[in-house]
């Protein structure tokens, strides 16, 4: 694949595939199924270190879960002949799936994370060979009291904080934010006024079910957060959060995504409601802003707006590094719909695919 | 006498290709059986049970033609020249 190419990763419910096109991004293929009866949840692509590798979290839905790799592009994939993510027999815990593929900075090639459920980090320090818990979540005095969303109790969001190594946001459903100072070892909740709509308490110190988090590198202490119903922006590194939904038609939702170049431009797909999670009205809209917060836009030139049952699950909403910025999304009806110019007009770039669980893009090295 | 463990095909090849292993050496219950093959092939047991140790959800072990999960589970005792097969459960979607 050319250098400065646009590689989409696309998991689904049955399989991931991977879709391709130039600079341009006017025409894609499509590569795929890739481990064909299989869910994947996480995909990534890591150029550190002279990489072109591709990574994929495979569960089968009888035999378990693990990460693969490949680093040509998909041709052919890397066992790992024994399960690769393993949670210590002293926990008493057992892996269901992994959530999240995150690699580290660039200075560190060979650090990666991955977000599993039951809820809790892993960390790799051999390009992902192998993996081990991080203790401080692992053995978090909070454990037993975190408890299922509907996609099970998975930690399925990593956000480092690019200007310090040692600190870093995880969130988790249910759970809320976690956020460490030191490098993981320890570990505190941050919700100061992200609601907790289905508990009596509805502020608790933690137990919400946050959905999306994230930043921008260039200004990494801000925070902008999709909960179970919410919408939030933290200007202290998640200490308190405020209120940001101005203007969308449900702050219900599960995606997130920020502008790779722009730290006040994040997009969002507000659901109707968790009772029926379809895209309001009907009408498939990405919402956009570009104040971070004060406002948001409905994006939805080439998207359909007459009966679209959609929905948009939290990792199926991605950015490429393009300038103009490539924004595409996958919906759990099979489509995945791409923008080549900051999500002002949309096409459909392929559609049929099993219910797409995320969605990933890269700008090949 | 051996204990033969009859694998599906998804598993084969964890299995060098083979659909049938037979363990030479005593094992009086099944979860000394999948011990015994763990040591042989580890990443046939990695998909049968969970790193507890426990039974994957969806996955099913049979000893002759009854389930473990109805007679002892990984408990359940196993005669001299038994067959255990282990198959994927009915389920998915």
């Amino acid at each position: 694949m050319d250098s400065g190419s646009t590689l989409v990763l696309v998991g689904t419910s049955k399989g991931a595939f991977i879709l391709s096109a130039d600079r341009s991004r006017e025409r894609w293929s499509v590569d795929g199924p890739h481990f064909p009866g299989e869910s994947v949840y996480a995909l990534a692509y890591d150029d550190r270190g002279g990489r072109q590798r591709l990574l994929a979290a495979t569960r089968s839905f009888h035999w378990g879960s693990t990460i693969r790799s490949s680093d040509d592009f998909g041709q052919s994939w890397t066992g790992p002949e024994r399960q690769n993510i393993r949670f210590p027999e002293s926990s008493g815990l057992s892996l269901v799936q992994v959530w999240q593929i995150l690699p580290g900075p660039t200075d560190e090639p060979n650090l990666l994370w991955a977000g599993v459920e039951p809820s809790c980090l892993f960390e790799s320090r051999d390009g992902g060979e192998s993996w081990s818990p991080v203790k401080g979540l692992l053995d978090h005095e909070h454990r037993k009291q975190w408890t299922p969303g509907g996609g099970g109790m998975c930690l399925h969001t990593i956000v480092p904080n690019a200007a310090d190594p040692k600190r870093m946001i995880v969130a988790m459903s249910t759970g809320g934010v976690y956020r460490t100072e030191d490098a993981g070892a320890s570990w505190r909740p941050r919700n100061v006024g992200v609601r907790a709509q289905f508990l009596p308490n509805k502020y608790p110190e933690f137990g919400q079910c946050v959905h999306k988090v994230v930043n921008h590198p260039g200004k990494p202490e801000r925070l902008f957060l999709q909960n179970h119903w919410g919408l939030y922006r933290s200007d202290d590194w998640g200490d308190t959060w405020q209120d940001v939904a101005n203007g969308v038609p449900s702050d219900f939702g599960f995606c997130m995504q920020m502008h790779p170049h722009d730290p006040d431009t994040v997009y969002i797909v507000p659901i109707q409601s968790d009772e029926f999670r379809c895209v309001p009205e009907a009408k498939l809209r990405v919402y956009r802003t570009r104040n971070a917060g004060m406002s948001w836009e409905p994006l939805s030139k080439g998207l359909p707006q007459h009966g679209a049952f959609e929905t948009v699950v939290r990792d199926a909403l991605t950015a490429d590094a393009h300038d103009p910025a490539g924004i595409y999304f996958g919906t759990r009806n099979g489509k995945v719909f791409a923008s080549a110019n900051d999500g002002d007009e949309w096409k459909l770039i392929v559609d049929g695919l099993p219910s797409v669980c995320c969605v990933k893009a890269a700008v090949v090295s | 006498m051996a204990v033969s463990i009859v694998l599906p095909r998804a598993l084969f090849q964890y299995a060098k290709g083979s659909n049938t292993v037979v363990l030479d050496g005593p094992c009086s219950t099944v979860e000394q059986a999948l011990e015994a093959l763990a040591e042989r092939l580890p990443a046939v047991t990695d998909r049968v049970l969970t790193e507890q140790g426990q039974l994957r959800p969806h996955v099913n072990v049979f000893l002759g033609e009854e389930s473990v999960r109805f007679l002892d589970g990984l408990a359940t005792k196993v005669p001299d020249g038994a067959t255990i097969t282990i198959v994927p459960a009915v389920s998915g979607g």
